[in-house]
This record gives C-alpha cells, sequence and structure tokens, in this order.
C-alpha cells in the first residue's frame, strides 16, 4: 500500500514557512543572555517540526541542515548553552537559508548546497565551540558529518534477489517490492527465467524467477533491507554495494563528454523557469479561518430560510392580499439583508490581517539597525485590521521601501540623537486602521523629518520647479515622489537612489489608493497610505451622459456643482475652463469624449463633477447624477480589450451593464483626444 | 427569450467520419456556418451597453450571466447595410481562441438557420473574392443545392477587435 504523499507536500511548505516566521519573530524577541524559556522553546518546537516534517517527505538536504539548528536550539533550551548574539545571528542567517532550501524544494529546483554549507560550517563551529560540555558535542558532530560523506561515495546498491518456490504463496508480491524499491532512486531490473518451466508444467502459485536489481541511489542499507523484510526467509537475497571509483568516474566522464554536459545544462537553465514558477504558486491558494468559513455557512443557510419563506407566498397568486404583500415585502427585506451579509462574508474570505505585511519588519528594522549602527525600536499597532489579499500583495514593496527610508534617512544616529535632546532609540511607528470605508497605514518616525528648503532647492536644481516658485507645504512633499527624486545626500545601498518613491506612489495608486506625507523637521515625519478594502467592489457615483449611465469612482470625486456660464472661461477658444474657487479646471465634455449623443447644446443646464486624479483636477460635464451605490468590478479585459476612459463593467440592478469610469485616463485623454476615431475606417477597410 | 443550448453534439455524427456539424445563419439573404461546438448559446436580441471609441461594428456589451460579453454588428463587420432588428434577430454567443486564451463574444444576426453535416472533403475553399477577406473564411459548402460560406470565427473576431489598437501605427 503505497500513498502518494506528494499530495501533501503544499500542506507542509506551507507549514514550514509558517514554522520558518514563528522561528524568526522568535529569535528576534530573544534576549540576549537571558533568554525567555518559552520563546526558546517554539522557535525549537517549529524547527523540530520542519525537520521531522522533511525527513517524512524526502527532503532530506532540509532535514539534515534543520538537525543542526535543531541541535543547538536543544542546547539554549536545556540551559547548557548562553544564547548569544552571535548563535542567534546564526541562527537566523540559518532560518533565511532553509527557507531558500524549502522554496527550492517546492519549485524543484536545484537547492543552492554551496550557501547551505557555509551556513551549516557556522552552525557547527557554534555547536563545536560553545561553552557546554564537549562530550555531547563529540557524540552529534561526527553523526551529522558522517552521512553526507558516506553518501558522497556511494553509487548504488547491487541486489541479487531469488524467491524460494513457495514465497507467492505467502501473498508477497515481487512487483510490488520493485516498485517501492524504485522510490528509493533509479532502479534497473534484469530477471532470470532459466528456471521457468514449459507452459504445460508451470503451476501459476509457484515462483520460478530471480532477479539482478540495480538501484542507483545513496540510501541507507537498512531501507533496501526494510523492503525485502517480509521475505527474508523465504529467499535467497544478498546485497552489496556499488562504489564509486573516482578515476572511472573521470573515464566515463571523458568518453561521454558530451553527454554529461547535456547533463549540467538542464540543471542551470531550470533556474529562471522555477524562479518563474515561484510566482505563481504564491497566490495560488488562501488560508481562511473556520470562522470565517462557519460564517459563511451559516449565512447561505438564512438565505435557504428566507427563499423558502417567500416561496410560500408566492405559490398562490390568485388571492393575493394585502397582507401577503406586507409578508413578501418582510421577506424581500431579509432577502436583502441576507444577500448584503452573504457579500461582506465572501469578500471577507479575501480578507487577510495585515500582520501578514507587517511581519517581515522586525527582521528588516533588526538587520539595518545592525548594518548602519542605529538603534530603532520598531513599534506595531493594528497588526489585525484586515486588507484584501490582492491589495496585501501589492502594498508589501511600497512599505517595504517606506520603512526602508525612515530607517536610512529619517531615524538619526544615536549620538546625533542624543544631542538634539532626543532618546537615543528612534521609535518607527507601523499602525493600521479603518477610516471610513478605507484602511489606513501610517509609518511614522521620529527621525529628522525633511527639510523644506532642501527639497526646494533640490527640485530648483533638477528643474522640477523654477527658481522663485512659491510652494505650499503639500505642493513640496508632492515632489518627493517625481520620478529621479532624492535628497539622500550621499547614496547607500539601502536607499536613495532616487527610484523608489515615485514607484511607490504608482503602485498605491494602482491599488486606488493614496500617500501623503507630513513632515515637522527635527520632530518626524508621517507617510499616510490610504487604501481601499477591497479591489473586487467600488463605491460609486452613477452619472448620466445622454442616454448613458456611467459611474464614477467616489473617491476620485471631489465635489459636484451646477455649471454657471459666468464662470465658464475659454483659452483660446478651445479648452474651457471652469472656475472653482480659486482654482480653473478644464471641462471634460462627457458626450464629445464619448461620442454620445446629447439633446442639450451648450453647457448650460449641465452638471460639473469635479474629479481629481493623478493629482490633476478636471470637471466632467454630465447630464445628471442618479444616485450613490456600491458595485461590484467586472473585467471588460476578460472577453473583450483595455477601453481608454473605462477601467471595467459593472451589472445595475436591472441587469444592465455600466462602464465604470477612469478618471486618470480620462483627464489623459482630453488632453490627448482619441486619435483611434480612425478605427473604425482602418479596419473595415481590410474586411472589405 | 428563447435560449437553445448545443453543448454536446449529436451521436449520429459518430458514424461518419470526419463529419463537422456547422450552425447556419442568414445574413443579407446568405447563408453563413459557424462550428456548432463553438456555440456557447444562440439569445434573443436585447439592448447593449455601448462602449465609447471603439469601431463601429462593436455593438456594446451585454450581460450575461455575471460576464461582460462584447456583441459585434456582423452586418456592420461586413460592411452590409444596417436593417432595423427586428424579431428573427438574434445574438449568437461563441467561444473564440485566440493568443491570450478563450473570450466569449456574441455577434449579431439576421437570423439563425439550421445545422448541417457537412464533410470534411465537401468543403471547397474560397476563391478570391472582393467582399471579405479570405481570411475570414474557411470554405464554402454546398447543402441542398445551397451555398453556405463557413466562417474562420478565431481570425474574423480577434481581427480588428481585439488587435486594431496593436496594428495601428501610434
Amino acid at each position: 500500500m503505497t500513498i502518494d504523499i506528494t499530495q501533501f507536500h503544499e500542506t507542509f511548505f506551507e507549514e514550514s514557512f509558517e514554522g520558518l516566521d514563528i522561528m524568526e519573530s522568535g529569535l528576534l524577541n530573544l534576549d540576549i543572555g537571558a533568554a525567555d524559556n518559552d520563546t526558546v522553546n517554539s522557535i525549537f518546537r517549529a524547527a523540530h517540526s520542519i525537520k521531522g516534517g522533511s525527513a517524512t517527505f524526502g527532503f532530506s538536504e532540509v532535514a539534515e541542515f534543520t538537525h543542526g539548528m535543531e541541535t543547538l536550539l536543544d542546547e539554549m533550551r536545556d540551559g547548557s548553552r548562553d544564547v548569544t548574539q552571535g548563535s542567534v545571528d546564526t541562527l537566523l542567517q540559518s532560518v533565511d537559508c532553509l527557507r531558500e532550501m524549502l522554496a527550492a524544494s517546492r519549485d524543484k529546483t536545484p537547492i543552492d548546497t554551496e550557501r547551505a554549507a557555509v551556513v551549516k560550517g557556522e552552525l557547527e563551529e557554534i555547536l563545536a565551540s560553545g561553552n557546554n560540555n564537549a562530550e555531547t558535542n563529540s557524540v552529534k558532530k561526527p553523526e551529522t558529518a558522517d552521512t553526507p560523506e558516506a553518501c558522497g561515495n556511494r553509487a548504488g546498491w547491487q541486489i541479487k534477489f531469488k524467491p524460494h518456490h513457495d514465497m507467492l504463496r505467502t501473498g508477497n508480491d515481487p512487483v510490488r517490492m520493485f516498485r517501492e524499491l524504485a522510490e528509493l532512486g533509479e532502479l534497473a531490473v534484469e530477471v532470470n527465467i532459466s528456471q521457468l518451466p514449459i507452459l504445460d508444467d508451470l503451476d501459476p502459485e509457484e515462483s520460478y524467477l530471480s532477479w539482478a536489481l540495480t538501484l542507483k541511489s545513496n540510501v541507507e542499507i537498512e531501507k533496501v533491507k526494510e523492503i525485502f523484510e517480509w521475505v527474508e526467509d523465504e529467499c535467497d537475497f544478498e546485497i552489496t554495494e556499488i562504489e564509486v571509483d573516482a578515476p572511472h568516474a573521470n573515464e566515463v566522464g571523458k568518453r561521454g563528454g558530451i553527454t554529461s554536459k547535456a547533463e549540467v545544462t538542464p540543471v542551470t537553465a531550470a533556474k529562471p523557469a522555477g524562479s518563474k514558477a515561484t510566482v505563481n504558486t504564491d497566490s495560488a491558494s488562501i488560508r481562511v479561518s473556520i470562522d470565517k468559513v462557519d460564517a459563511l455557512i451559516n449565512m447561505v443557510g438564512e438565505l435557504v430560510i428566507t427563499q423558502s419563506m417567500i416561496g410560500q407566498l408566492d405559490c398562490d397568486f390568485d388571492d393575493f392580499d394585502i397582507s401577503r404583500m406586507e409578508k413578501l415585502r418582510d421577506g424581500l427585506t431579509l432577502l436583502e439583508r441576507n444577500t448584503r451579509e452573504l457579500q461582506e462574508s465572501v469578500m471577507r474570505i479575501r480578507m487577510l490581517p495585515i500582520s501578514f505585511a507587517f511581519n517581515r519588519f522586525p527582521r528588516m528594522v533588526h538587520d539595518l539597525c545592525q548594518k548602519l549602527d542605529k538603534k530603532i525600536e520598531l513599534k506595531t499597532t493594528g497588526e489585525q485590521t484586515e486588507l484584501d489579499k490582492t491589495v496585501m500583495e501589492k502594498i508589501g514593496d511600497p512599505l517595504v521601501h517606506l520603512v526602508r527610508n525612515s530607517i536610512d534617512h529619517g531615524i538619526e544616529i544615536p549620538e546625533d540623537r542624543l544631542k538634539a535632546g532626543k532618546p537615543e532609540f528612534g521609535t518607527i511607528e507601523l499602525n493600521a486602521f479603518h477610516k471610513g470605508g478605507n484602511i489606513i497605514i501610517e509609518i511614522k518616525d521620529d527621525g529628522a523629518g525633511f527639510n523644506k528648503e532642501r527639497i526646494k532647492a533640490k527640485a530648483i536644481e533638477k528643474e522640477l520647479i523654477g527658481s522663485d516658485e512659491i510652494l505650499s507645504d503639500e505642493k513640496i512633499y508632492d515632489l518627493l515622489f517625481q520620478p529621479g527624486f532624492s535628497t539622500a545626500e550621499q547614496l547607500s545601498d539601502v536607499s536613495g537612489r532616487g527610484v523608489g518613491m515615485d514607484v511607490v506612489r504608482r503602485n498605491i495608486r494602482e491599488l486606488g489608493g493614496n500617500i501623503d506625507v507630513t513632515s515637522e523637521e527635527g520632530i518626524g515625519t508621517t507617510f499616510t497610505i490610504r487604501l481601499p478594502l477591497t479591489l473586487a467592489i467600488l463605491d460609486g457615483q452613477l452619472v448620466c451622459v445622454g442616454d448613458e449611465i456611467y459611474i464614477t469612482p467616489l473617491v476620485s470625486i471631489v465635489e459636484s456643482l451646477q455649471i454657471k456660464q459666468e464662470f465658464v472661461n475659454n483659452i483660446a477658444g478651445q479648452t474651457e475652463l471652469y472656475k472653482v474657487r480659486d482654482d480653473y479646471i478644464p471641462i471634460v465634455r462627457m458626450h464629445d469624449m464619448f461620442g454620445i449623443n446629447i439633446k442639450r447644446k451648450g453647457l448650460e443646464g449641465g452638471l460639473l463633477v469635479v474629479v481629481e486624479g493623478d493629482g490633476k483636477k478636471a470637471g466632467l460635464l454630465v447630464d445628471e447624477l442618479l444616485g450613490q451605490q456600491q458595485v461590484v468590478i467586472k473585467s471588460l479585459e476578460t472577453n473583450y480589450k483595455r477601453v481608454d476612459g473605462v477601467s471595467g463593467a459593472t451589472i445595475l440592478g436591472d441587469g444592465t451593464v455600466a462602464l465604470i469610469l477612469d478618471v486618470d485616463g480620462l483627464i489623459d485623454l482630453s488632453r490627448n483626444p482619441p486619435t483611434s476615431s480612425s478605427t473604425p475606417e482602418n479596419s473595415v477597410r481590410d474586411v472589405a | 427569450m428563447s435560449t437553445a443550448q448545443y453543448v454536446d453534439t449529436n451521436t449520429s455524427v459518430d458514424v461518419m467520419t470526419d463529419t463537422d456539424q456547422y450552425l447556419t445563419f442568414i445574413l443579407a439573404g446568405e447563408e453563413y456556418g459557424v462550428d456548432i461546438l463553438r456555440v456557447q448559446e444562440i439569445k434573443g436580441w436585447d439592448s447593449v451597453t455601448p462602449i465609447p471609441n471603439t469601431p463601429n461594428y462593436i455593438k456594446g456589451v451585454i450581460n450575461l450571466r455575471g460576464t461582460i460579453v462584447p456583441i459585434i454588428d456582423l452586418r456592420h463587420r461586413f460592411s452590409l447595410d444596417e436593417i432595423p432588428y427586428g424579431a428573427t434577430t438574434v445574438v449568437i454567443v461563441l467561444k473564440v481562441t485566440g493568443e491570450n486564451g478563450n473570450r466569449i463574444m456574441g455577434i449579431v444576426v439576421d437570423a439563425v438557420s439550421d445545422v448541417y453535416n457537412v464533410a470534411a472533403e465537401e468543403m471547397k475553399p474560397p476563391p478570391d473574392f472582393g467582399a471579405i477577406s479570405i481570411d475570414y473564411v474557411k470554405g464554402l459548402a454546398t447543402v441542398e443545392e445551397k451555398m453556405v460560406i463557413v466562417l474562420e470565427i478565431d481570425k474574423l473576431l480577434n481581427s480588428g477587435v481585439m488587435d486594431t489598437s496593436e496594428a495601428l501605427p501610434q
């Protein structure tokens, strides 16, 4: 009976990576010198599970590597070894290394054995040196060192297997045993049929065959023997080891020069392919807490009850009286509530606590502090705030960038801090919380803050602004997000290459969010990221243009106003500007843009929806505002293609499709009117 | 709104080898055929939501049970005269294979006609005529003395619909 254990691999990897996270955070929390026993225990347990799991699933390199870590942790646990900064750092490195090894095993790419060997060497060094008694060391060390050596020059096993005549009668099946052997390595089977009688004399219950098996694998002899354990007494059985003869191997190599080369290439070629595969595996599955699933099941139960309640009413329409009408209305109200709750529950399945994104920061702060000789304390609040999985995946990198910036440029070195009368330890705060249908993530540091004059000087130097321009604070900070803008006086390898802040903002914008900065020189800087709760649903304002209904994302609407002719100005008789308080904003005539016929001539009677996108404002001229509603975003690209000025579509209550406006795209479109009006003619011509 | 689904083909097809079934439809008096295995469903004409700045043969998009499906007017596509949509006007929803995988699209035609079995050898290559590019025609079949133009829907619906923007010089 063999079970295909590969089906459990995914779970194993998932759990192992979780284990690694536990180890990492545990190690970071360890107080050097006086380690908390619980923490060490939890780290040990995680290492132990990974070791056990990897051994079970046949990832022997991983198991072997983890064994070293486990030994060290075990010593820390029973108190025979002190927790030192050195050993913690080595363990952290081992965690990284182990993570790579596991990832490589998962993606079926070759494991970077060199790096593993280096880290393992360090681990063993610590084990060997240590303040514990030398005996345990000397016992353990050879054990770990021995195995790989022994494995190194063993090419496999030569097995002679001759069952006795009656072996089959005891229910033993050689085929099954060979199959098991084949799982241990490459198996070559030669059968000897010389004993086989002619068909008439053949007794199907007797065994006449004998085999010579060659197993190319460096497994232990015990494992091979184990397979034959049951038939030991019923066969002639002999195992010999095939030694790898170094010169002989060379000879083979020479003769088959091409073959061995060919063997090498796939290994190197496999690497990039493997890294591609990683991208895919990342978002393949999602872990959902049982509470959420239970809530969902409850909700569906409610829905079924409501449905049957309404169903009972519907059965007889002939004598429909007002009391039933009442009940029907109640039922529909219930249905509406159920549907909404169901929708929310389903959405919640995609939500993950933001701690998934925050978790990597303690380690990053730890590493960077060491590198930069800074002392920083990281505080996080609101780790349980939930965020859509897709948003989470995309917000990770921008967050890393911002935190890295804060560490590198924000927080000063301890001496400077003390001079400035601040505590020696700098603080970086990561806060996440809900605010009006949005998620707010704050990255706050108590570092040096931005020097507005320097930003301005830099901008003038880079010719982003004129030298005599007067800028509001907001505008100055906005400069930080311009491509190629960095105020760092010297570049470090941590950050400050000037790529980044613009990318950060672009990434956040792509998610439908926004980022703001406030800073006070000498006191600190706060970056505030505002993100939508989910990408699948959008708060929209329904607007009417001619007979068409469009949806404008509520987040991009600044205000809506009735057009008054006296506020309309023209530039060169073409671009229309509308005066909104102190601002002149261009008017985008939606019907012209989208080629819709409308009855109304001119601007009179129209409504102007002032929208902001990509830092620019524009007024969309529409006929009517209908209402606000949450809409489910559907992609146009699934079955069609991207359309300029439209970010997607949705289905309205009456089943018709309405397009969702892409405000940024529309503003761009209004500046460079579509040249694609020639498209129809062109493509028809190639048909006609 | 009548909806007919042709998911599985008839078992009788198995008897004859190399025979394909085609759903035919009428467009300006001519009969055109599409591979029946590509037909997802046939539905009556209903209003669509126009998409701005697209070629005029793209009527717009409809909601097909939660999926947004673009609708193409084949009369426009073939530069035929426009006629008002009537009771027989139908939308044939097709599965189209393109470079980026499968898409669902609908075509508006005057009326559906019939389902024919056409053996591969009965199909004649299209002559180089002017009306529509031969790229979009798989072949001509004769069924009951009538000519049926069998369309290459992948090419027809992908070209001009999917890649105009790419094909056009900026």
